[in-house]
């Protein structure tokens, strides 16, 4: 049975009033990526010629985007969760020096990582041409965010005894790691998972530094169809991103919910 | 299920934390096989450090000695040295089942999958969780927990059993039917246990003995009900029970009695130097002003239920709490005789530093 509330009027016309606020941004974007002529409104009629347009000259960025955050996060999978077990149970103080120094590249603006960046490996050319360069700056930015997010669990007073219970029982280092000390941090280590793909499909700051022509991903080609493109053409690409990006991370958060509830405490 | 029984020799084990401190002074005690002992103590008393230095989870100091039967395990890791260990918030694993939980141990040990089933099913049956094997921890009431932890330990049939506090978890209700349970359990096991509490009463009720500490050394070994009648140290006395302490003056220490008013208590010639002793509350008779007896007034009577608590006024003693049945008709105000046996005293100093 619902209980009847007393809502007041004035806080919900406050309720409305901010969201048609933020929403009125993003539908414009919209229709203005759909209306033939932006400055002549939607009496200039209603086309998909943009979003045509659109996929055929920057199509290429949303697969390499997508790829680009996947690699990211099973990098970070790789690197992170034995970085950030290690730190979790070292207790010398060049451990949290080092906790610093990994969380500094989210501090120090973008453009200055990138620089240091190609100032240090710029030289070696087959690697500055390609994703990697570019996989490797966002892992830079994102470890941190992964690091963190997982150290944190594994310093739960419960997991210090849940691993030596395993241990009493008989189990060797990598008996304990994989089969209990994981799966017990697995939601930290799916929510690390969400911020690090969603921070690296939408991450620009690095990226434009890093990218070349030839290695561009889906901000740095919105960035540069607003900068040398139509309007209309660079709201169409809004909605591109918005198509494609949002399902698939509503189907990772929907995924990682899944995950967290199946292993509940 | 049948587990073998070791004796378990612990000689001058102690332990120096990284800051100094000193966790445990040099300790050495037995546990016979097949034997139930407690480590019985406030917080920071030691025990704890010395379960875990048994376990293999913490290093002693050099020059300490851990044997499990004829082996020296001092140098060997926990994960080789045979123990199963129950731990205070159990740690079960939260991402597996009951079943899976207790066949932990006989996984990683690469037991084939006939024999883990037996295995489990027959402990399944001893600690009666019949129809929760797939149920996961959270889904288990704190008793049900505390069981699935104990046959996760005797799985694989550890040379010794250490429970740490294992029932500091649960609630007061709900204790005392599991301790029990535990109690009863530890006995069909018949498997030589070290159970580490702050609880006297729950010492009691499950170890065949008593290791009682105090400031990181044990004070006094024994069974409970010889700890409880006859301690060798205030310390002992007080934390097992509750005390009264009456003092001795010269005159009283030269004739070897405790004086009560008009009574005179008889006390052993060694305790010449015991310039208190201690009685328990339920060892002070409460009856009618007699002829022999002591003298006191009721300042206090408080209804517990069960019995009745008596605060007494002394003439030439502290004030006394005794404790009487429920029915007794002492009221508020009333002069009474009070009568203590002499073997119920204890001495109010420690005693072997005494007498030597």
């Amino acid at each position: 049975m619902k209980t009847p509330r007393q809502v007041s009027l004035p806080l919900v016309l406050l309720t409305a009033l901010v969201a048609v606020f933020m929403l009125a941004p993003i539908t414009l974007s919209v229709l203005a990526g759909l209306v033939n002529n932006y400055s002549a409104g939607l009496k200039s009629g209603l086309t998909l010629r943009w979003l045509s347009e659109v996929w055929e000259l920057y199509g290429g960025t949303v697969a390499a985007s997508l790829l680009l955050a996947l690699l990211c996060v099973l990098g970070n999978l790789l690197i992170g969760i034995p970085c950030a077990y290690a730190l979790a149970r070292s207790r010398s103080r060049m451990a949290r020096v080092f906790e610093e120094l990994l969380t500094l590249p989210v501090a120090v603006p973008g453009l200055a990582t990138a620089l240091a960046l190609i100032l240090a490996y710029g030289q070696i050319s087959g690697f500055r041409q390609s994703y990697a360069f570019v996989l490797v700056g966002h892992m830079v930015f994102t470890l941190p965010f992964m690091v963190r997010t997982v150290s944190s669990a594994f310093q739960r007073p419960e997991l210090y005894s849940l691993e030596e219970a395993a241990r009493t029982l008989g189990a060797g280092f990598a008996q304990r790691f994989m089969g209990v000390l994981l799966p017990a941090v697995l939601p930290a280590i799916v929510a690390g998972c969400l911020m690090v793909f969603t921070l690296s499909v939408g991450e620009f700051n690095l990226t434009w530094m890093l990218h070349t022509p030839l290695t561009r991903t889906l901000p740095v080609g919105l960035a540069d169809s607003y900068a040398s493109m139509r309007l209309e053409i660079g709201s169409a690409y809004t909605l591109v991103f918005l198509l494609v990006i949002l399902p698939v991370l509503w189907g990772l958060q929907a995924a990682g919910t899944l995950i967290e509830k199946h292993h509940g405490r | 299920m049948d587990v073998e029984r070791t004796r378990v020799d612990i000689s001058h084990c102690a332990k120096t934390y990284a800051d100094g401190t000193r966790g445990l002074q040099p300790t050495s005690l037995s546990v016979e096989p097949g034997e139930v002992l407690a480590l019985l103590g406030p917080s920071g008393c030691g025990k704890t450090t010395l379960l875990r230095l048994v376990a293999g989870l913490e290093v002693p100091d050099a020059g300490s000695r851990i044997t499990f039967g004829d082996t020296e395990v001092t140098h060997l890791p926990v994960e080789r040295r045979g123990i199963g260990m129950v731990f205070q918030h159990y740690a079960l694993f939260p991402q597996m089942s009951v079943e899976a939980n207790i066949a932990y141990g006989l996984r990683v040990r690469g037991v084939d999958e006939a024999e883990k089933r037996r295995v489990v099913g027959e402990l399944i049956d001893l600690v009666r969780l019949n129809g929760l094997e797939k149920k996961r921890p959270a889904e288990l009431s704190g008793g049900q927990r505390q069981r699935v932890a104990l046959a996760r330990a005797v799985a694989v049939r550890p040379r010794v059993l250490l429970l740490d506090e294992p029932l500091t978890a649960l609630d007061a209700k709900l204790k005392e039917s599991v301790r029990d349970e535990l109690a009863e359990l530890l006995r069909r096991l018949h498997i030589t246990a070290i159970h580490v509490t702050h609880d006297q009463q729950e010492a009691l009720a499950i170890a065949d003995r008593l290791a009682v500490m105090q400031a990181g050394r044990i004070v006094q070994v024994g069974r409970g009900e010889a700890l409880y009648r006859t301690p060798e140290h205030p310390f002992v006395a007080s934390f097992l029970g509750r005390v009264n302490r009456l003092e001795r003056d010269a005159a009283a220490r030269a004739a070897h009695v405790v004086r009560l008013g008009d009574m005179d208590i008889a006390c052993p010639p060694a305790w010449q130097a015991q310039d208190s002793v201690l009685v328990r509350p339920e060892d002070i008779e409460v009856g009618k002003v007699t002829a022999g007896w002591g003298d006191a007034v009721v300042s206090q009577r408080v209804f517990l239920g069960d019995r009745i608590q008596l605060k007494l006024l002394l003439p030439d003693q502290a004030s006394l709490n005794a404790e009487v049945g429920r029915d007794h008709p002492a009221c508020m105000g009333d002069a009474v005789g009070i009568r203590i046996q002499p073997q119920h005293l204890m001495p109010g100093s420690e005693l072997s530093l005494i007498s030597l």
